[in-house]
C-alpha cells in the first residue's frame, strides 16, 4: 500500500503512461503468446508437423509450376526449389502473423469485456505463434541448403533485421484491421482474400527480376517484395540483388502502415469493450 | 492522507441502441431493393467516418447511468444492489476500466483487480497448473506473487489431484472453484466481485464470502460487491449502495438500503379485485377479489389484530370437494405459510353464487415485514379451477413489542417473537 497510486478515469483521457503500462503488463503478453503457442497444435495427429508440411508442400507446387513448366528463371545460380523457399519464410510469416492478428480481438472477446489491460497487447501476442512456425520451418531452409550444397555468404548476419521487417509489415495492417473487425465484421472476410491474393501478387513463385525494371518501382508498392527480396539477399547472396528504390519504398510503406495501425488502434481502443 | 478511496463525479454512461423500423411497409421487391442500398450507403458512410455502425434503422441514446457521486471509504466493504438494468455492472466496468464513461470523473487511489467473472480467460485446452498461471497474469498478479501463492490456491480450491488435467474435463464445480481460488488470493487494494458466486454450492459460497470478509477486516482492503443474493450481501458488506435505473437510489449503511431495496420492489397491494371480464378461474368457479387485512379480535389484547385472509369466489353450480389453498412467503421468498381448507374441512360445498370465504389466522403468527400470497381452489386429484401465484402482497407492522430492546428488524426468525408464551419460573 506504500505505492498509492492515484487513477483518474475520465472520457477521452489519453492515458499518459499507455507505453509504461504495456510494459507492466509484459508478462500478460507472454504468457497470452504461450497460451497460444501449447493451445495451438492441441489434439491434433502430427501437431507441430503441420508449421512444416505447409510452406514445404506450397514450395514443391511453385517449384514445378513457376519453375519447371513456366520456366522462370532462377536468381543467378541458386537452386529454383531453394529461391522459392526463402520466400515462403517470410511470406509465411507475414500472411499467418497477419490472419492471427487480425482475428486476434474477437477471439478474445471475453478478455477484452471483463478485464482491463493495454489492447494492444493481444494482437502483438499472437505474433508469436507465427514466428514460433516461422523458426521451425526454417530449419526446413537448413537442411535444404545442406541438401543443395549451398553455402550462405556473410549477408545471413542480416536476416533478423528483414524478420523484423516482415513482423512489422504484418503488425501494421494486422492492428488496424483487428480494430476494424470489433466493429464491421466484414474484415474477418478480407483477410483470408488478401493473403491468398498476395501470395500470387508477392514475388513468392518468383523472382522479382522478372519484373520488367520499369514497372519494379510501382511493383514494389506492395511492401513484402522489399521484404522478401532482402530475405533472398541474405540467403542466397550475391544471386540475388535488392532493388533498392523499391527496397526503400517498401521500408517507408512499413513504417506508414505501423502508424497507421497503432494510431487508429489506440482511437478505437476505447470503445472494443462496448461493442465487441 | 484522505481516506476515501474511490470518488465518483458526475459519472455517466450513455449506449446508443438501434431500432429496427417494421419491414411490413416495404411490399415490392424494388421498394425493398431501394430501402436496402440506402441502408447499405449509410453504413459505408458510417464505416469511412468511423461512426459504430447501429443495426436498425433508427437510434436512442440511453444512459445506462447518469450522475453519480458517490464516494468510497478505505476498508468498506460496499454491496450494490438493484434490479436487472439498473446500471450494475456497467458501474463496474467503469471502475474497473473496461469501458470508459460519457460523462464524470471517477478518482481511484490504489491498485484494482476486478472480478466480473468466474475465470476470465480460462482456456479449456489448458491444465488447472497452467490455468492458474494464465489466470493469475490475466488478473494482473506476477508471475512470482503465482508461485508464492501457487499452494494456498490450490489447497483453497480442493483440486490437487486434477492439476494435470485439462479444465475442460472439470466438472463446473471443480472449475468455479479453481477461477474463485486464483481471485481470493490477488492482494489489490481494491477489489471488485460482480455476480460470481451465483455458481457453486452453498459450501463454497461461504468459504468466498469468508475470504473476501478477511480480505477485508484483516488486510484493510475495499471490496465492492454485487449480488442479488441479500443474504450474501447483509453477511459480508458494511456500507450499500443502490442503483435504479442509472441514478443512485440510496447509498449509506447496508442494512438501510437493504430495506430500502426490498420496500421499493413490492408494490403492497393487500387487496384485489378483478373485473367482471377477467376473472380467474373457468366456467364453473371465478376468483372474484383477494384481500388481507386485519380484525380486531375481542379475545386477545387491543392491539393485538387477527390477519383475515378474504376469497371472493362466483360459482355457476353447486360443487362438491372444493379445496382452497393459500401459501405466504416472506421477503426472503421462504414459504412461512402453507394452508388449505381440507385441513381442518372434511365437508367442502360450494353455493351457487357469490361466495365469501376466508381463513383467519391467529395474532402475532407473522413478524413484521412484507409477504406475498398465492392462491389456489381444486378439487384435489381432479379439478384446477385456478392457482395464482403472489397474486397480492400485504404488509404485517408488530410496532407494539414495547418491552423489546432491540430494534424492529434484528428479529431474525421467520415466526413473529410474540409466537408462545415466556413464564419465568420462581422469580419475582
Amino acid at each position: 500500500m506504500l505505492n498509492e497510486t492515484e487513477l483518474i478515469i475520465e472520457p477521452g483521457r489519453t492515458e499518459k503512461n499507455y507505453w509504461a503500462d504495456i510494459w507492466r503488463y509484459r508478462e500478460l503478453f507472454i504468457i497470452l503468446a504461450w497460451r497460444d503457442l501449447s493451445v495451438r497444435y492441441k489434439q491434433t495427429i502430427i501437431g507441430i508437423l503441420w508449421a512444416i508440411i505447409r510452406p514445404l508442400l506450397t514450395m514443391v507446387v511453385f517449384t514445378v509450376i513457376f519453375g519447371r513448366v513456366a520456366k522462370l528463371p532462377s536468381d543467378g545460380n541458386a537452386p529454383y526449389a531453394l529461391m522459392v523457399f526463402a520466400a515462403m519464410l517470410p511470406w509465411t510469416l507475414f500472411s499467418s502473423s497477419l490472419g492471427e492478428a487480425s482475428n486476434s480481438l474477437i477471439g478474445n472477446a471475453n478478455l477484452i469485456s471483463k478485464v482491463y489491460f493495454p489492447r494492444l497487447i493481444i494482437p502483438t501476442a499472437t505474433i508469436v505463434t507465427a514466428f514460433v512456425d516461422f523458426l521451425i520451418s526454417f530449419v526446413i531452409l537448413i537442411i535444404m541448403m545442406l541438401f543443395y550444397q549451398f553455402a550462405p555468404s556473410w549477408n545471413i548476419l542480416l536476416l533478423p533485421v528483414f524478420i523484423l521487417m516482415a513482423l512489422l509489415a504484418s503488425l501494421g495492417p494486422g492492428l488496424w484491421i483487428t480494430a476494424l473487425n470489433v466493429k464491421y465484421r466484414d474484415f474477418r472476410y478480407i483477410i483470408p482474400f488478401v493473403v491468398q491474393f498476395g501470395l500470387y501478387v508477392s514475388p513468392v513463385g518468383f523472382s522479382s527480376n522478372v519484373v520488367p525494371e520499369k514497372w519494379r518501382l510501382l511493383y514494389s508498392i506492395n511492401p513484402m517484395v522489399g521484404v522478401i527480396d532482402g530475405f533472398r539477399w541474405c540467403i542466397l547472396g550475391g544471386n540475388s540483388p535488392i532493388y533498392w528504390p523499391g527496397f526503400i519504398l517498401s521500408i517507408v510503406l512499413i513504417i506508414f502502415f505501423l502508424w497507421l495501425g497503432i494510431t487508429r488502434f489506440r482511437k478505437m481502443e476505447k470503445t472494443f469493450a462496448d461493442i465487441i | 492522507m484522505s481516506d476515501i478511496v474511490i470518488k465518483a463525479e458526475n459519472l455517466g454512461k450513455e449506449y446508443t441502441i438501434g431500432h429496427q423500423a417494421q419491414n411490413g411497409r416495404y411490399v415490392a421487391l424494388r421498394d425493398v431493393m431501394v430501402h436496402n442500398a440506402k441502408l447499405l450507403w449509410s453504413k459505408t458512410k458510417d464505416l469511412v467516418k468511423g461512426n459504430p455502425i447501429i443495426l436498425g434503422d433508427s437510434t436512442e441514446e440511453v444512459w445506462a447511468l447518469k450522475e453519480l457521486n458517490f464516494e468510497i471509504k478505505r476498508g468498506d466493504r460496499v454491496g450494490i444492489i438493484g434490479r436487472n438494468g439498473a446500471g450494475k455492472s456497467t458501474l463496474l466496468k467503469i471502475l474497473s476500466r473496461i469501458t470508459e464513461p460519457t460523462t464524470g470523473r471517477v478518482t481511484i487511489k490504489g491498485r484494482v483487480a476486478s472480478l466480473l467473472e468466474v475465470g476470465t480467460g480460462f482456456h479449456p485446452e489448458l491444465t488447472g497448473r497452467e490455468n492458474i498461471y494464465l489466470n493469475g497474469t490475466i488478473l494482473g498478479m506476477t508471475r512470482v506473487e503465482i508461485k508464492q501463492k501457487y499452494d494456498e490456491i490450490v489447497a483453497f480450491a480442493e483440486i490437487e489431484k486434477y492439476l494435470d488435467t485439462p479444465v475442460k474435463r472439470y466438472s463446473s464445480g471443480m472449475y468455479v472453484r479453481l477461477a474463485f481460488a486464483v481471485a481470493a488470493h490477488l492482494e489489490p487494494e481494491i477489489m471488485i466481485v460482480d455476480e460470481v458466486l451465483a455458481v457453486g454450492d452453498t459450501q463454497f459460497q461461504k468459504k468466498c464470502l469468508g475470504k473476501m470478509e478477511d480480505v477485508s477486516t484483516k488486510e484493510g482492503k475495499t471490496v465492492l460487491f454485487v449480488s442479488h443474493n441479500m443474504t450474501a450481501i447483509r453477511n459480508l458488506c458494511t456500507k450499500g449502495l443502490m442503483l435504479d435505473r442509472g441514478f443512485i437510489m440510496a447509498h449509506g449503511e447496508i442494512k438501510s438500503v437493504i430495506h430500502k431495496y426490498i420496500d421499493e420492489g413490492i408494490e403492497i397491494t393487500g387487496r384485489k379485485i378483478w373485473g367482471d371480464e377477467e376473472c380467474p378461474g373457468n366456467d364453473k368457479l371465478r376468483l372474484k377479489s383477494v384481500a388481507v387485512f386485519e380484525e380486531r379480535d375481542p379475545a386477545f389484547g387491543i392491539k393485538d389484530n387477527k390477519l383475515v385472509f378474504e376469497l371472493k369466489l362466483f360459482s355457476t353450480a353447486l360443487l362438491k370437494d372444493v379445496d382452497i389453498g393459500l401459501n405466504a412467503y416472506n421477503s426472503d421468498g421462504i414459504e412461512v405459510l402453507h394452508t388449505a381448507s381440507c385441513a381442518q374441512i372434511k365437508e367442502r360445498i360450494l353455493n351457487k353464487g357469490t361466495i365469501i370465504i376466508r381463513y383467519i389466522l391467529t395474532p402475532n403468527m407473522l413478524k413484521t415485514g412484507i409477504y406475498a400470497l398465492s392462491v389456489g381452489a381444486n378439487v384435489p386429484n381432479q379439478h384446477l379451477f385456478f392457482y395464482l401465484k403472489d397474486v397480492i402482497t400485504f404488509q404485517v407492522s408488530q410496532q407494539y413489542i414495547e418491552t423489546s430492546v432491540y430494534p424492529e428488524d434484528t428479529w431474525s426468525g421467520i415466526l413473529a417473537p410474540q409466537v408462545g408464551k415466556w413464564e419465568f419460573i420462581n422469580c419475582k
